[in-house]
């Protein structure tokens, strides 16, 4: 055992990279839970985006490209629960877990070909002077664009929601369906756009995990990444900036654990394992003991019977 | 008073299987009062819902300042200087009083301009309102300042109330009608929804009525009476309880200094609560709802238990025993929420005649469930109490509010009680139906049983109850004869005006 070989800087820079996909994919489903639909697609959602990011990198050789791709194949899979859900009015516990197994089939299907492929690798961003900074350099100033992208939404939707006159019609839909329609607010056109971003984000999470995190394409390799980011938007009790919090949580303790698992600590590499979500869920249960802020019409059926 | 500001003409809107409104003409004019009266399902609120652009009409025309208004949506009804407060509250609970009101605007100014503006018009109009409060936490009579303040804010032309009065107590009621009384003179026109005849008396300049989704008459409140105006809205005499002179005799229930936590965190704690009534007694007890009503139910019914010797019937002590046990001493209740808690709304009549007549009735015995039995009184309550309903084995779901209601009350009434524990038994029940559960209430006491009935209805508890007592903040105010108490006396004992002023005109 060997606990010296373990570096803290580098500790902290894996541990927002390990983060990002759960986080991107959690702050998706806040927007679309704070609009009262509860998607419990999103694990289908992240894997689908994963081989298909994974796949239009590797076919147009820029990372640009697959994350673009797989927003789009995330956003395009949750029409699928747009349609189940707003339209044929089907229950939306039922027919998320119904996206999620679809997504998992289908995201085997499309990646036949691409297993033991490389991807092209994702570039960082270089900032000169600030990432030679000892410390603060790797820490703040040395990677992908994607992991400052999840930062600056979660600041944006938090703004968004806020401040906005959009983020207080989205909150007032997902409180009260009935007053927002009676008030003349287009309930089903907002949980659309809202479901939709919410796939985006799941599909962007994804192809993180593909691309920059482990890059390779594996079958079931998001490994229950979208489940965590559910429980940590109700545990953050839909609140933007504590999704934040719990996502660097969960990705601090995976690194840890990884790390530990290397230094050959005597703890069962199971028990290892399974430590980031046990801790990330107690902790967040803690401190969401405050007060549930669930938005009220969450996961209730929307009708405007005339 | 001679400019028409809106005009409907032959307005029709027609439902699968029911003509909702039919033909419906008449002109709302500049700075006038106008009521429009009307049973449950006479079409008020699809009327309304058309003149504010949540439903289309299938034929028929408004005209509105002389060039025709047509709303595609509510949106559309706003921009045109037509606002509306809902019977049922459109808030939002999460969100505070500015929020709920810049939502309900076009072009909300900024959070903190809209506050300061929030706080003007609240002076002006005499309705004290906090922007900044959540509204999950405000009673419903400031629930409804935010409502009538959101429309304010937008200086509307037509001002449309739906039933507005039935959650305030009598001073709140008076202090809206300065509100609205000073709207008027300023000339704004308001179209009044409700079937509180003296309310629309005092208030309003003009009155329609309609009958079956059809304008069956006009009238000038102020020179019409309360009767004939209810005539007009049932379309036949209508039969008013008959009280028969009637002695108490021992008493049958009584609480004495009962105090009982809040069950939940919406809830009201009970304090203090001392309560005697007699055989042949009907006790009325008012109160704005929220204010310890469930929980008073719940405590005689025996849905909560408490220490023994709390609840004694005939002396006998019964706090601690469970809803059906003391269903088989004669105690029954029927609670106010008809669907989910006085009735399963999947099963049918018969089912839910099961459920509570099961002890009385005899109808499960050894075990089994005689269905028989069970059927045949579920007939005889339809029957008793003029239930529409095609049988026996629909769902409750399927049942209107008022026939749902008429099933609740007489599945209890015709159980033969000993003590017989209501709330709001005439809930969303129209005039004649009203009449008959009340003239069932009054039978019962007239053989002998001690009825408690509890109500918002202050016309009715003055109608049946021999001693009146009401509920504030979960206290129970001494009971006093119910005759010859006053609005004024009654309205106090409710717990005044919570804190509202008289608008400053």
């Amino acid at each position: 055992m060997d606990l010296s070989a373990i570096n803290p800087v580098q500790l902290i820079a894996f541990l927002m990279v390990a983060a990002t996909p759960v986080l991107l994919a959690a702050i998706g489903e806040l927007v679309v839970e704070k609009s009262g639909v509860l998607n419990l697609g999103v694990e289908g959602m992240m894997i689908t985006g994963a081989i298909a990011g994974f796949a239009a990198t590797v076919e147009s050789g820029s990372p640009a490209v697959g994350f673009v791709a797989a927003a789009f194949a995330g956003a395009l899979l949750s029409c699928l629960f747009v349609v189940l859900t707003q339209f044929a009015l089907a229950n939306q516990v039922a027919s998320g877990l119904a996206l999620t197994l679809f997504g998992l089939g289908l995201s085997a299907l499309m990646g036949q070909t691409y297993v033991g492929v490389k991807p092209p690798a994702t570039g960082k961003v270089d900032i000169p002077v600030l990432s030679d900074l000892p410390v603060v350099g790797p820490i703040l100033f040395n990677h992908d664009l994607m992991v400052y992208f999840g930062i600056a939404l979660v600041a944006a939707t938090w703004a968004v929601l806020k401040y906005t006159r959009a983020g207080l019609i989205l909150r007032a839909v997902g409180e009260n369906h009935d007053a927002a329609h009676a008030l003349g607010y287009k309930v089903v056109r907002i949980r659309i756009l809202a479901i939709l971003f919410g796939g985006a984000c799941a599909g962007l999470g994804g192809a993180y995990i593909s691309l920059i995190r482990v890059p390779q394409w594996t079958e079931g390799m998001t490994a229950g990444v979208g489940w965590i980011a559910l429980a940590l938007v109700v545990f953050a009790s839909w609140k933007p900036w504590r999704a934040l919090l719990g996502a660097y949580l969960f990705g601090g303790v995976t690194v840890v654990q990884l790390n530990l698992q290397a230094a050959g600590v005597a703890i069962p590499v199971e028990y290892l394992a399974m430590s980031p979500y046990l801790i990330t869920i107690v902790v967040l249960v803690i401190l969401s003991a405050d007060k549930s802020s669930a938005p009220a019409a969450l996961g209730r059926i929307f009708h405007a019977s005339r | 008073m001679s400019d028409v500001l809106l005009s409907l003409k032959g307005l029709t809107k027609a439902y699968p299987g029911v003509v909702a409104n039919d033909q419906v003409s008449f002109d709302i004019g500049v700075g006038e009062v106008h009521a429009l009266l009307g049973e449950n399902g006479a079409g008020k609120s699809t009327l309304v819902k058309m003149i504010y652009g949540l439903v289309k009409p299938d034929s028929g025309e408004m005209v509105l300042n002389g060039t025709p208004y047509a709303p595609a949506e509510p949106r559309a009804a706003r921009a045109d200087g037509i606002a509306m407060v809902f019977q049922h509250f459109s808030l939002f609970d999460a969100l505070n009083v500015a929020e709920n009101i810049a939502l309900g605007m076009e072009n909300p100014p900024p959070m903190r301009d809209l506050a300061a503006r929030i706080r003007a018009v609240s002076e002006t109009y005499g309705l004290p309102l906090d922007p900044y409060r959540t509204v999950g936490g405000l009673s419903a009579g400031e629930r409804q300042r935010v409502e009538i303040i959101r429309c304010l804010l937008q200086d509307p032309k037509l001002l449309i109330m739906d039933e507005p009065t039935s959650v305030l107590t009598p001073q709140e009621v008076e202090i809206l009608f300065e509100t609205l009384r000073k709207l008027k003179s300023e000339g704004t026109s308001i179209l009044y929804i409700s079937h509180k005849l003296e309310e629309i008396r005092a208030l309003c300049d003009h009155a329609t009525i309609l009958r079956l989704g059809k304008n069956v008459g006009e009238c000038v409140p102020r020179d019409t009476s309360a009767r004939d105006m209810a005539e007009m809205m049932v379309g036949t005499a209508l039969k008013t309880p008959e009280r028969s002179g009637r002695a108490l005799g021992p008493v049958a229930l009584s609480i004495k200094g009962l105090s009982v936590a809040a069950p939940s965190a919406f809830g009201t704690a009970l304090k203090d609560v001392t309560l005697t009534v007699h055989q042949g007694e009907i006790l009325g007890i008012g109160g704005v709802a929220g204010n310890g009503q469930d929980e008073l139910l719940s405590v005689l019914s025996g849905e909560v238990l408490c220490a023994p010797g709390e609840v004694l019937l005939h002396g006998e002590a019964i706090g601690h025993l469970n809803p059906i046990r003391r269903r088989k001493l004669g105690v029954l209740a029927a609670p106010e929420e008809r669907l989910g808690h006085a009735a399963a709304p999947d099963m049918s009549l018969t089912e839910n005649a099961l459920l509570t007549g099961s002890v009385r009735e005899g109808l499960a015995q050894g075990g089994m469930i005689n269905w028989g039995a069970t059927r045949r009184f579920a007939q005889q309550v339809i029957e008793a109490f003029d239930v529409r309903t095609p049988g026996t084995e629909n769902a409750a779901r399927s049942l209107s509010g008022g026939n749902l209601q008429k099933f609740v009350i007489g599945r209890e009434v015709l159980q033969d009680p000993d003590v017989l524990v209501v709330n709001q038994p005439t809930w969303g029940v129209d005039a004649a139906a009203a009449a008959a559960i009340r003239q069932a209430l009054l039978d019962l006491a007239a053989k002998g049983a001690a009825v408690i009935c509890i109500s918002q209805d202050l016309d009715e508890l003055m109608e049946i109850s021999d001693n009146f007592a009401a509920l504030n903040e979960g206290r129970l105010s001494a009971p006093r004869s119910a005759e010859g108490l006053s609005v004024d006396e009654i309205g106090l004992m409710m717990g005044g005006a919570h804190g509202m002023e008289v608008a400053h005109v």
